[in-house]
């Protein structure tokens, strides 16, 4: 314990120099540019300099000053004021996927920021940029346990990329420019800055800061051409190549040389649920998706292939299944921009650090023209099976009650396939990402890495404003949109056009499909019981309907997709559907069950 | 003064725990900022693993801290722990290393009543023998320091224990050197700083 008091002491007296941390001033240095303001102001100024242009908020006493600097830059900065900080935080997230820019949250602190910590856990198991900022007691009060204090530096420290406290208003610059900086660069994740008020009143000269290196972070690793020229070796020599494709590949800008890379080696893709969109649903390499409610063609094919080449995926357990059996006879190529994932879960052959657009594109210049034509004949018998033992039954069951894969399937064919999906969680998200077709990259919204049910609605939000011109259609279900449904609110008063779709089972539907399969039919606490969603909807203003028959569900679609801004579409679906096929957590990729 | 006991047992049963193990040396340069021994610790936490010991002091280069932590672990969780240190923002660089790399000490202190120190048989001997040395004596306390490896100075507080308690015992954690021959951050800076006068920016958002 000593030590660590000792410890603590030094820092808190070295003050830190910032100059020794890379950051470079890079105002014109005229002395127009240098004008006094209060460092709330610098914040905005500093927000406006990294190109922001919408945030997600919620005031509160500890972020006032920077509310009411916000007041006079209405015209520049879009604040949407949310129903709740968590709603702020998946709203930035959905802004961040569609857009690739960094999403923006101010909040205030204590209750305000404790409501960020899900969608903070939720932007870095995702990778992705968003920047939360929290107003904070005053510097002199910290520590006290004054009125709304909380240790937000110790919360979100394990959560997030980067976490740092501001106590003077002179920081304010050079702190948000390092936030951006590390949101966005090499692996992208979630960034906090803790501003306490005196900072955000403190008057400072302002200058813009720009930071484009720091010392201590290396965002995107050295490629290394030995390991470029052994994996191109080792794919020329391939017979029976997979490709895995993740986010990886989204947020390296790198659909191009994917697609460039499996065209030229003839090599089949498939892809994780985060991945989804980086590979056009009808290219005709695209072999589909793995995982746990993934295609059985590309599973069954993972401990098959004899090349497996995993590109910016975590191998995370809801795609790898059981690891001791995991692609054993393969060898194994792994891109990614972070050295952390290497041989994290599945031990590589030839690992390949880098952004996958400069090391997909050096290994296609080694790459011989191939066909695999045999093997990528093999997928069709799965496929051909999985499509009439479930997805007939799913997506054209002809009699009974609608079917959350027909929903699904409809509004895709109705948009042209060409929508932003965003989904919440449990069988809804999967349905959603399973049914769903894309013809662009950046077009699925979801909550990969934490499950986070509530994601959706927010996200949809955030979504709509980082892709204006596109339609987002948001699925979820019934009790994923009671989680965050108080964002109604925001959709509302800030007329966003998303078209939320309920597929309503009036179960948890997911928990009731485990239980069911694995804990005897004993559908402990996941029947729920639902209030009038239309009439929630039209309280807000928000104009629905509610579809049980099959006859009336395109004309449904229709007239949501006709009606200019938001609109509930409720579909009544069978209450006790499965996802199938179904790959039991923890076991091998190949035990499928398909109903 | 109560005499204390207890301590060579906590400390000997829990290495005894881990007999399969390694004993790693973990080194961390770090900047200097509000809450890094946080951020590293909670790596060790997530994984369920167990700092032995932890020193921490300025290095010999401006404005970076130096962490020697060691930990009982097997291969792979080190190197896991070790990529996952490394990956925050603020640590500049973070390895590993086993005994044979290293040369490596810890400091002991120990507190001893004058007069039953006096009471032994030769107080030169046990000196010399452990190569340890009289610190601060007053009538009633001498201050008895020891540096070594853990195996000498435990050696030192289990003789003394024995033949006429300790008062007080505390014991650093441990630092170390390793036998190549530059300090491994000086050549990652430099390497560094060429790499910025080649590339200008990365800015892709
Ligand atoms: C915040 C949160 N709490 C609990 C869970 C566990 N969980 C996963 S799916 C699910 C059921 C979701 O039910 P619903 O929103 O109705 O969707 P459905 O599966 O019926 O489509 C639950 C409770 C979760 N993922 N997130
Ligand atoms: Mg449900």
């Amino acid at each position: 314990m000593k030590e660590i008091n000792d410890m603590q002491g030094m820092a808190g007296q070295a003050r830190h120099d910032k100059s020794a941390m890379g950051h470079t001033l890079k105002g014109t240095g005229a002395d127009h540019d240098k004008f006094k303001m209060k460092g709330a102001q610098s914040l905005i100024e500093a927000l406006l300099h990294e190109g922001v242009d919408t945030i997600f908020g919620y005031p509160g006493g500890q972020a006032i000053p920077i509310y009411d600097a916000l007041y006079d830059y209405k015209d520049k900065l879009n604040h949407i004021l949310v129903r709740h900080e968590q709603g702020a935080t998946h709203a930035a997230q959905g802004y961040a996927r569609v857009s690739g820019k960094v999403g923006v949250t101010l909040v205030t602190s204590g209750p305000g920021v404790a409501n960020t910590i899900t969608g903070i856990a939720d932007a870095m198991m995702d990778s992705t940029p968003i920047v939360v900022i929290a107003g904070q007691v005053p510097s002199n009060l910290l520590g006290t346990d004054a009125f709304q204090e909380v240790d937000v530096i110790g919360v979100t420290l394990p959560i997030s990329k980067w976490a740092y406290q501001v106590r003077h208003a002179e920081e304010i610059p050079w702190a948000v420019a390092r936030a951006f900086y590390i949101a966005s660069t090499g692996r992208p994740g979630p960034v906090v800055l803790d501003i306490a008020k005196n900072a955000q009143v403190g008057i400072v000269d302002y200058r813009p800061v720009s930071i484009d290196h720091i010392r201590s972070y290396i965002p995107v690793p050295d490629m290394e051409p030995e390991r470029i020229a052994e994996a191109a070796q080792l794919i020329d020599a391939a017979q029976k190549p997979l490709a895995l494709v993740g986010q990886g590949v989204i947020l390296g800008n790198a659909e191009k040389e994917l697609l460039d890379f499996l065209r030229k080696a003839d090599i089949p893709a498939a892809s994780t649920v985060l991945g989804l969109s980086a590979l056009p649903s009808d290219e005709p390499l695209n072999v589909g998706m793995l995982g746990m409610h993934g295609n059985v063609a590309p599973n069954l094919k993972t401990n098959e292939c004899d090349v497996l080449i995993a590109i910016g995926i975590r191998f995370d357990d809801r795609v790898t299944g059981d690891l001791n059996s995991y692609a054993k006879q393969a060898k194994i190529i792994h891109f990614d921009v972070d050295p952390a994932e290497i041989d994290k879960n599945v031990k590589v052959d030839i690992p390949i650090l880098g952004n996958a657009k400069e090391t997909l594109a050096a290994v296609v210049k080694l790459l011989k023209e191939n066909k695999h034509t045999a093997w990528r004949d093999e997928f069709k018998a799965p496929w051909e099976k999985e499509i009439q033992v479930v997805i007939n039954k799913e997506l054209h069951p002809g009699t009974g009650p609608l079917t959350m894969g027909e929903v699904v399937h409809k509004v895709s064919e109705a948009t042209g396939h060409d929508a932003v999906l965003v989904t919440d969680v449990g069988q809804n998200q999967m349905m959603g990402v399973r049914y769903f077709q894309f013809k662009q990259t950046r077009s699925v919204v979801t909550s990969g890495g934490l499950g986070t049910m509530g994601y959706g609605l927010p996200a949809a939000i955030g979504a709509k404003f980082g892709a204006p011109e596109r339609t987002v259609c948001l699925f979820t279900g019934d009790g994923g949109l009671q989680m965050t449904i108080q964002e109604l609110g925001t959709i509302m008063q800030s007329n966003v056009d998303v078209k939320i779709i309920l597929l309503n089972n009036d179960y948890l539907g997911m928990v009731r499909q485990w239980q069911e399969l694995f804990w005897q039919e004993r559908y402990s606490e996941t029947l729920m019981q639902n209030p009038d969603f239309i009439k929630i909807a039209a309280a807000y203003n928000i104009p629905g309907r509610l579809v049980s028959e099959r006859e009336e569900l395109d004309e449904a679609i229709r007239e949501m997709l006709e009606t200019k801004g938001p609109y509930l579409l409720e579909a009544k679906v069978v209450r006790k559907g499965m996802v199938y096929p179904m790959v039991p957590a923890g076991s091998a990729v190949t035990n499928i069950i398909l109903g | 003064m109560e005499e204390i006991n207890d301590n060579q047992g906590i400390a000997g049963q829990a290495r005894n725990d881990d007999n399969e193990k390694t004993l790693y040396t973990i080194t961390i340069f770090s900047e200097n900022m509000v809450g890094l021994l946080n951020q590293v610790t909670i790596i060790f936490t997530r994984r369920g693993l167990n700092i032995e010991t932890l020193s921490v002091s300025p290095s010999a280069i401006e404005g970076i801290h130096k962490f020697t932590i060691t930990a009982f672990s097997e291969r792979d969780d080190i190197e896991k722990i070790v990529k996952q240190i490394d990956k925050r923002v603020d640590i500049v660089k973070a390895y590993y290393n086993t005994d044979e790399d290293l040369v490596f000490q810890e400091i002991a202190l120990y507190k001893v009543s004058t007069q039953k120190l006096l009471s032994l048989d030769s107080i030169e001997g046990i000196v010399r023998r452990y190569n340890a040395r009289i610190l601060d004596m007053t009538e009633v306390w001498v201050i008895l320091e020891k540096t070594g490896h853990y195996d000498e100075t435990q050696a030192l507080f289990k003789e003394l224990s024995e033949k006429i308690g300790v008062l007080q015992f505390i014991r650093s954690g441990r630092v170390a050197i390793t036998k190549s021959k530059v300090e491994r951050l000086s050549d990652m800076l430099a390497a560094m700083e060429e790499k910025l006068n080649r590339k200008p920016t990365i800015h892709n958002y």
